[in-house]
């Protein structure tokens, strides 16, 4: 075993991790209360979960519709790049501060901040998507007389789903993260164990990591698992 | 609550640090004003060791995630079957966010900068390796023709043709990866990485603070970005006039 690199303070620091999860722990400030353990690891998760899935629904309602309509109409393309860009150089922590500190803390605060955050790629990439479909096919569609409600609906969207869910999957990646620091403007979620080591100690730091890590994981594979159902059988039977 | 640990580990910029120089003036964190003019002008300089701190993390991670995420695209550009794997490798560590990244690696590197870099470096990886692989796989099959027929080997071929004419889609890259690596590094705090999150996170209620730290960083990656387009555009020329994303 002396050939495995893995130090083992580090084995040592992934158990106490697992125990803190598994089992409440005592803790050095609290006056004796118990922290951790599996009823306040899924209270925090829930919260995490309710706060993104909140930001992510709120980006999907402002950003979808204007990148629909401007890609459809072909207009705009210098808004959705800058857009786009900007959103990449937001700072989170400075977001979250600033939004605490201007307008107050708590769930529905929160929630806009990280719809900030969301907006920009799933704006962009819808716009990109529908822009880049092939003009020849909405011609066709013309022809046969939809109507361009009909051309978006019918054969725009289905053509556009892979980008527009890499927009939507960007977002997801950036609010989940992002709703770790949510306790900094009173929100609890997952990152109070990372965030208050005093509280939880080097377990529960460890243990928040590695929560927020899976969370995030369950996040992507979800929407990939959406994408696949949206995603129009002729354009799998194309991809396959 | 904020932890001893993290106040130690943010020690160097100390308790003073949004305090008051001038005493005659109305404290500007007393009042509820989100930015103070005269506190910003006059306590800039504070915020110098914080911002050059932020930019030895960002161009460290960003050249390391360069170094490493174009090396996979390389090999995976010679041994088709790594595409996919590397894919998905890259993708999985993009996904983990940057702030629980540096907790995971926390136990095995301890609580130093370069915990910070090692996850800002790989954060960058998954969208460098991705447009690296986009613009070798647009290089026209016909344009690699006509080097063969010019009797080129493979090798020259790479070097020659097909990475400077994917250069817009590698800058492209870089560019993201750049500007993205500025606004996350302010996280790097929480691992003891120093840089802007650190004013920021010690005075997080303190208006003018927010926006200056934050306003440092967003020029910053605007800094970052017309620096790299206009890079690009010189290594470019033949590109001049067409618009790129």
């Amino acid at each position: 075993m002396s050939t495995l690199p893995l130090p083992h303070p580090v084995l040592a620091s992934l158990e106490g991790a697992i125990e803190f999860i598994f089992t409440p722990q005592s803790s050095n400030v609290t006056g004796g209360k118990k922290v951790g353990g599996i009823d306040q690891v899924v209270e925090l998760t829930l919260n995490q979960i309710e706060l993104s899935l909140l930001a992510l629904l709120l980006s999907l309602l402002v950003a979808l519709p204007i990148g629909l309509y401007l890609g459809h109409r072909g207009i705009g393309e210098l808004f959705a790049t800058a857009i786009a860009n900007a959103g990449r150089a937001v700072p989170e922590l400075a977001l979250i501060a600033f939004m605490a500190t201007a307008i107050g803390v708590g769930v529905l605060n929160l929630t806009i901040a990280l719809a900030v955050l969301g907006v920009p790629p799933i704006l962009a990439n819808t716009f990109v998507g529908i822009n880049q479909v092939d003009r020849a096919s909405v011609e066709a569609a013309r022809g046969i007389g939809m109507t361009e409600f009909e051309i978006l609906r019918k054969v725009e969207i289905p053509l556009a789903i892979p980008t527009i869910f890499t927009g939507i999957r960007g977002a997801s990646i950036a609010i989940v993260a992002t709703a770790t620091i949510a306790p900094l403007a009173g929100v609890l979620t997952l990152g109070d164990f990372i965030i208050n080591q005093n509280v939880y100690g080097d377990s529960g730091v460890l243990a928040g990591a590695i929560m927020v890590s899976l969370l995030a994981l369950v996040f992507e594979f979800s929407l990939a698992g959406v994408q696949h159902l949206l995603t129009s059988k002729g354009l799998k039977l194309r991809s396959a | 609550m904020t932890s001893p640990a993290l106040l130690a580990a943010v020690g160097e910029v100390g308790k003073g640090f949004v305090q008051e120089r001038s005493s005659d003036t109305l404290p500007c964190q007393a009042t509820d004003k989100l930015f103070c003019p005269d506190w910003a002008w006059e306590h800039l300089d504070r915020y110098g060791t914080p911002t050059v701190q932020h930019l030895e993390l960002v161009v460290i991670s960003v050249l390391l995630g360069f170094a490493v995420a174009f090396g996979l695209a390389l090999l995976a550009h010679r041994r088709r079957w790594l595409q996919t794997p590397l894919l998905g490798v890259t993708g999985i560590l993009f996904t983990i966010p940057s702030i629980a990244f540096f907790f995971l690696l926390l136990p095995i590197t301890g609580r130093v900068r370069h915990t910070a870099i090692i996850a800002l470096a790989i954060y960058t990886l998954q969208i460098i390796y991705r447009n690296t692989m986009t613009g070798l796989a647009n290089v026209p099959e016909s344009v690699k023709d006509a080097a063969r027929g010019m009797g080129m080997t493979d090798r020259q071929i790479l070097w020659q043709v097909e990475l400077r004419l994917a250069t817009p889609e590698i800058f492209a890259g870089l560019q993201i990866a750049t500007v993205s690596t500025v606004a996350i590094a302010t996280l790097a705090v929480f691992a003891g990485g120093g840089g802007l999150g650190k004013p920021l996170y010690e005075h997080i209620s303190f208006g003018t603070n927010i926006v200056l730290s934050g306003g440092i960083a967003i020029l910053m990656a605007i800094a970052f970005g017309v620096l790299l387009f206009g890079l690009q555009r010189r290594l470019t020329p033949w590109r001049r006039g067409a618009t790129t994303i």
